[in-house]
């Protein structure tokens, strides 16, 4: 990275005089570096071939292993439910995109009333509290029984009784609380001047927020927003309590008929089929973040 | 004598029980620019705030182009249009490119087309110097072009008046000279200003006024050349030979 002529200031400060050639001792230290790295790669590759194979090789030859892997891990079997789990599973994944979508928009307005300093808005902004501060103090199962039970019971023509509409309500109930927090601490931490900066240049308070404040915030809460579908796309399988059938529910109808829990596994691996590749993609777009904040952070 | 573009009357700003700004008047006509100078503390930029409305003043008033932008039924968003500010700390907008940066209220505000805010942004950018900057983010310029990127974007919208406030104080000594060029360049043009400033140098090139601000009163004001170099007062005097002792020999 260190050559010279990758700078891209505009016209280049120093001429260098034609191709740069490492010194001698810079290829030494070269070479030294590489064969630093083939060793400590082949220390972890290694290693860890040692590690893991040894605990697989002690749970496979353990005793218990026959009975274990009968219930658990009954491949055949498995393949003969998967259907049926992935068909429940279309239920997450439907269930995800639509909280999702309600999530963020009402996650999104409820950020904006809290952070507002309006006074027409004071009333709802005590409202959004305290919505806030309630429903991300109880448990998401609490809340999916009370909507999901409890709303049917009321028996009040023309609410539905439709469990997996009354499940979805009770997880967007949850998470917009949760997302709206995400939000609102992603504006707060845009310092004022960027506002006082937009507002002086005669943009009113809304196109502030449009074009000044929430881009830059929410280039801040991208990666916490992301963990927080992760955790939604798990969580819908909590609805399955209240009959719904998805994949957990299929697993659970498939497995009690058989008193065998492979179906489990398989919706559990259908589970980390869309989670573990959203978790590295995560991981990836946090850490581009803290390089960038890095990067701007010393201007 | 035309109408002045600027005039403070009797301007008194406190916060809370300090007084920082009391008994502030003077006026700016056009096509000068009158300079502030003062120890720091002395209510520079609360005064530069003041004039933008972007802080509430407790008595006096503003009249800017012979309207009183503190009456109570002035529009601030209007009064914004047309004054430009820059600040000590650029606030370049740093999710935006240089030339979205400049482009945004000439667009959003006053409702001019893309293509023409565009080409004008890449006028004002090729006459200081910085067309071959207009496509990066604002992180990956000095805190000079930074800075005139920010006094670029304040003039885009064809501002009535300029304010700059010690736009030069965050800046590496050998970056101050390419900013204040630009200044200067401006008040040729023709800019209207009001600065503060602690560049005595500057100060006596660009000013037509200055005024020396102590506890938050004018002490002193006059031309250049009567307040740097003969100065009445003895604040003014001791101010300046602490400048003098504290400055780029
Ligand atoms: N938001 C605020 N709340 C309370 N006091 C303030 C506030 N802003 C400024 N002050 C006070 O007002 C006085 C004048 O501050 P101001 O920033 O205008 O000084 P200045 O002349 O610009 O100084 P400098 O040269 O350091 O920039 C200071 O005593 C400061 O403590
Ligand atoms: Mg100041």
């Amino acid at each position: 990275m260190g050559r010279p002529s990758e700078s891209d200031s505009g016209a280049a400060p120093y001429d260098f005089g034609g191709e740069w050639v490492p010194s001698q001792l810079e290829i030494a230290r070269r070479a030294a570096r590489k064969s630093r790295n083939i060793r400590n790669s082949i220390i972890a590759v290694v290693s860890s071939i040692v590690v893991i194979g040894g605990l697989a090789l002690i749970a496979v030859t353990s005793p218990g292993w026959k009975s274990l892997s009968d219930t658990f891990f009954a491949w055949a079997y498995g393949v003969e439910v998967l259907p049926k789990i992935i068909l429940g599973f279309g239920t997450n994944v439907t269930l995800t995109l639509i909280a999702s979508t309600c999530v963020a928009i009402l996650g999104l307005s409820i950020a904006l009333v809290r952070t507002s300093r309006s006074p027409a808005l004071a009333p709802f902004r005590i409202l959004a509290t305290l919505y806030v501060d309630i429903f991300r103090g109880i448990p998401m199962l609490l809340v999916i029984l009370l909507v999901g039970f409890g709303i049917p019971a009321l028996r009040i023509q023309g609410l539905t009784n439709n469990v997996l509409i009354l499940g979805t309500i009770a997880v967007i109930i949850t998470y917009t609380a949760y997302v709206a927090e995400v939000i609102r601490s992603g504006i707060l931490t845009i310092h004022p001047s960027q506002r006082a900066a937009a507002r002086s240049l005669g943009l009113s308070h809304f196109q502030s927020l449009r074009y000044v404040v929430l881009p830059q915030a929410f280039r801040r809460v991208t990666p916490p927003l992301l963990n927080d579908l992760v955790a939604l796309i798990k969580d819908t399988g909590l609805v399955s309590i209240l009959g719904v059938t998805d994949a957990v529910r299929a697993a659970q109808i498939a497995s009690s008929r058989s008193f065998n829990y492979t179906p489990y596994v398989m919706a559990a691996i259908i589970f980390l089929l869309v989670t573990i590749p959203l978790t590295r993609f995560t991981d990836r777009t946090l850490r581009r973040s803290i390089e960038r904040q890095n990067a701007t952070g010393v201007a | 004598m035309s109408q002045p573009v600027l005039e403070v009357k009797q301007l008194r700003k406190s916060y809370g029980s300090e007084v920082v700004l009391e008994d502030i008047s003077f006026s700016v006509p056009v096509h000068t620019a009158t300079v502030f100078i003062g120890s720091s503390g002395s209510g520079k930029s609360t005064l530069l705030r003041c004039i933008n409305l972007l802080d509430q003043i407790d008595d006096g008033s503003i009249v800017l182009d012979g309207e009183d932008i503190t009456a109570v039924d002035a529009d601030v968003d209007k009064v914004r249009r047309k004054l430009g500010i820059v600040f000590q700390s650029f606030n370049l907008f740093p999710h935006m490119k240089v030339i979205d940066n400049i482009t945004l209220a000439p667009m959003k505000v006053q409702g001019i087309s893309k293509e023409a805010a565009r080409e004008n942004a890449y006028k004002l950018l090729d006459r200081f110097g910085l067309h071959d900057k207009a496509e990066n983010y604002p992180d990956r310029l000095s805190g000079g072009q930074q800075q005139r990127v920010a006094i670029i974007r304040s003039i885009a919208v064809a501002p009535r008046l300029l304010l700059l406030d010690e736009i030069t104080s965050a800046l590496d000594p050998v970056l101050v000279n390419e900013v204040l060029s630009t200044v200067r360049d401006l008040k040729i043009e023709g800019m209207t200003m009001v600065l503060a400033t602690h560049e005595m140098g500057f100060a006596k090139q660009v000013a037509d006024e200055v005024c020396f601000l102590h506890h938050g009163k004018i002490l002193e004001w006059g031309s250049p050349a009567q307040i740097l170099e003969a100065p009445a007062q003895a604040e003014t005097k001791e101010f300046l030979k602490r400048v003098h002792e504290a400055g780029r020999l």
